[in-house]
């Protein structure tokens, strides 16, 4: 059913959908609505789930980390310094290597405080073997909690999904979307089966302590199973579109990038202002288009090389930064095509939308337009006069 | 199934460990329906290092702070499962994982009321890290980050009241109890699963290696402590304190076993100054034996 709804209130029906046990999480703008929904719902006898309202997010990941591995699909979600606060239960979810799905309404980093959209938060935990998807529509961010759950809890996977979606833009924006019926979720989504769980008729230890003799393999086992979602999270997608209708390829999704001369890649929200402004060039007869990266991680530097390979110049854009080093995404775009013969002439890095800079037309425009001159990474939109000021 | 140990031999603790004494204690007196979930520390090092595990029960560990929100977890689990009534969950760690870096999960745990067990093995500093001084470490205790000096005498500060903070968060049940006194371990642990709620015990567990003590001498050590008047044997049942009853020894019987106290023996004052804790815990607690009329 086709329904005008806030962001946050339709994760929160899509959560549901998903029918998780136990939900804990802590309150952090913009995250706030879809817990509030949660635990109104459990309120209301819609929902039967055990909601734990917690002292913190350490504690909400750690909640929803003992729910999984007593054997009960668990939901939490987060944002920015809520993020950072529970890295460390966040790194120990996928080396217990548990499933679940968390939310994370991106936000920027203090300090200085600042509640509004960037992606410096999941872009922090992108080494901590959790997959990333990040969602450019409202629909998508619905539609990755399925998918989410479904890849996660895969006995081949049994990875944590972080599904990344762009605060207030997508958390609070509000748009038409579909919330598919239950029997569809759960003929896509089937119960929650562990692989291993804490039980009393079969005990097992999880946890131990591992030294230098086997430690390594641990790290690497995640490592392969990351490359192993580049194959089945398409495959996952293919029944996804199927079942749902939608033509999600899961990995990346190219927009007029077959004969374009000029491509942006791109995360999350930014990718449909980004559309727009390719529709309107393609109308004067440039030959634009945008490659939208879903799955941060695993990063699908093959498909990003296929699709790129014999485009002129690539401009990226990075709401995130790795401070004293290359923009993330940038540099991982330029690292993939390492030793490849074809491969752009040029690929830019551009920096844009900071602490919820809102991104205009215009900057995307400035973007396509720069991209004809080669340069290290450059700030979109910065305001020089700002930059003068001294303190005395 | 029924035969299996619960907490088997063949570990790496060292001689004399009183923790490994205590934990095989608690989870003999819960028996196999019992989910453990430990935090980072001694006990999760020297019982479960991959490929082996001492543990005969279902065990996590999961990070230094947060059994307690873990074992939050695995309650909510097993009410949506409908096995709660039949599985008791134990969170447990050391002291400093207990008193300090996890105290405020261990805070939410009971706040929120969770059928959870805590125990804290209490060994009065990080030993795990080579004793250093945590909020449990007693007063003028030598450890290697409270060192004794021209300027010091030691930890600087008497021992957090957690069982205290505990109690005050109106939960049913919160005990200590001691190596040195197993039967009373064992009763307390029944008597805290036989209670819903959020429940708290803190075991005094002696370590050779910290407090520089014999070996041998892990079983008196509890019992010096809790006979001195330095470590009270206490219960508090629905906000009911009761305690273990004592003849008072001297502080000095206990200190001059081990190093960690070495410090003070030829030191009176400071030796009244550790005298005057024991007096003030026999007062407050009512330790001692009352003549009989």
């Amino acid at each position: 059913m086709k329904e005008f709804l806030e962001g946050s209130l339709a994760i929160a029906e899509a959560v549901k959908l998903c029918k998780p046990g136990v939900v804990s999480a802590y309150p952090i703008t913009p995250q706030t609505h879809i817990v509030e929904e949660l635990a109104s719902m459990v309120a209301n006898g819609e929902m039967k789930a055990q909601c734990v309202n917690v002292e913190s997010e350490h504690s909400a990941a750690s909640v929803v980390l003992g729910g999984v591995a007593a054997g009960v699909r668990s939901y939490t979600a987060t944002s920015s310094q809520g993020l950072l606060y529970m890295a460390e239960v966040v790194y120990n979810f996928a080396g217990l290597r548990l499933p679940i799905v968390m939310t994370v309404a991106n936000r920027a980093i203090s300090a200085p405080i600042n509640i509004w959209n960037d992606q410096q938060d999941s872009i922090c935990l992108r080494d901590a073997g959790w997959i990333q998807l990040y969602a450019e529509t409202l629909q998508e961010a619905v539609d990755l909690h399925f998918i989410g759950y479904r890849l996660s809890e895969d006995k081949s996977i049994m990875l944590p999904v972080m599904v990344c979606m762009d605060g207030f833009i997508l958390t609070h924006g509000i748009e038409t979307i579909e919330i598919p019926p239950q029997e569809l979720v759960d003929k896509f989504l089937p119960p929650y089966v562990p692989l291993y769980k804490l039980d009393v008729e079969n005990p097992m230890t999880l946890g131990p302590l591992v030294d230098p003799d086997y430690y390594a393999e641990t790290r690497y086992a995640i490592e392969e199973t990351q490359k192993s979602v580049l194959d089945l999270l398409p495959k996952i997608m293919k029944e996804f579109n199927s079942v749902f209708g939608r033509s999600y390829n899961g990995l990346i999704e190219e927009y007029m990038v077959k004969d374009a001369d000029r491509v942006i890649v791109a995360m999350g929200s930014v990718c449909g202002s980004v559309k727009d402004i390719v529709d309107e060039l393609r109308a004067k007869g440039k030959k634009v288009g945008l490659l939208k990266v879903m799955s941060y991680r695993p990063f699908p530097a093959q498909a990003i090389c296929d699709a790129l390979k014999n485009v002129p110049r690539v401009a990226v854009l990075d709401r995130a930064l790795s401070l004293g080093s290359f923009a993330p995404l940038s540099s991982e775009v330029r690292a993939a095509f390492y030793g490849k013969k074809k491969a752009p002439k040029s690929i830019g890095s551009y920096v844009i939308g900071l602490g919820g800079r809102d991104i205009t037309k215009d900057s995307i425009k400035e973007v396509f337009s720069l991209m004809t001159k080669d340069k290290q990474t450059q700030f979109i939109d910065l305001k020089p006069e700002l930059l003068k000021e001294k303190y005395e | 199934m029924s035969n299996r140990p619960l907490f088997n031999s063949g570990h790496t603790a060292c001689a004399g460990c009183g923790q490994s004494l205590a934990a095989r204690l608690v989870i003999e007196a819960a028996g196999p329906n019992t989910i453990i979930v430990n935090n980072t520390g001694c006990l999760e090092v020297f019982s479960t290092k991959y490929p082996e595990t001492a543990w005969g029960v279902p065990f996590i560990h999961s990070l230094f702070e947060n059994a307690s929100a873990v074992a939050s977890g695995v309650e909510q689990a097993l009410i949506a499962q409908g096995k709660k009534e039949t599985v008791n969950v134990i969170a447990q760690g050391g002291d400093g994982s207990s008193s300090d870096i996890g105290l405020q999960s261990f805070s939410g745990m009971l706040e929120r009321g969770h059928d959870i067990l805590y125990v804290c093995y209490d060994n009065e500093a990080y030993m795990n890290t080579g004793v250093q001084r945590s909020g449990l470490t007693p007063f003028d205790t030598n450890t290697t980050t409270s060192p004794v000096g021209k300027q010091s005498t030691g930890n600087w500060r008497p021992k957090k009241p957690i069982p205290e903070i505990a109690a005050a968060h109106g939960i049913p049940y919160v005990a200590t109890a001691s190596v040195g006194y197993p039967q009373d371990i064992t009763r307390k642990v029944k008597k805290a699963l036989s209670i819903k709620g959020p429940k708290y015990i803190q075991i005094h567990v002696p370590c050779p290696l910290g407090w520089r003590h014999e070996t041998a001498l892990t079983y008196d050590m509890g019992k010096l402590a809790v006979e001195t008047g330095l470590y009270p044997l206490l219960e508090c049942e629905f906000g009911k304190w009761t305690s273990r009853q004592i003849q008072p020894k001297p502080v000095e019987e206990y200190l001059k076993l081990q190093g960690r106290f070495k410090h003070l023996l030829n030191n009176p004052d400071a030796l009244k100054q550790i005298q005057a804790i024991a007096e003030s815990n026999i007062q407050k607690y009512n330790l001692k034996v009352q003549a009989s009329a």
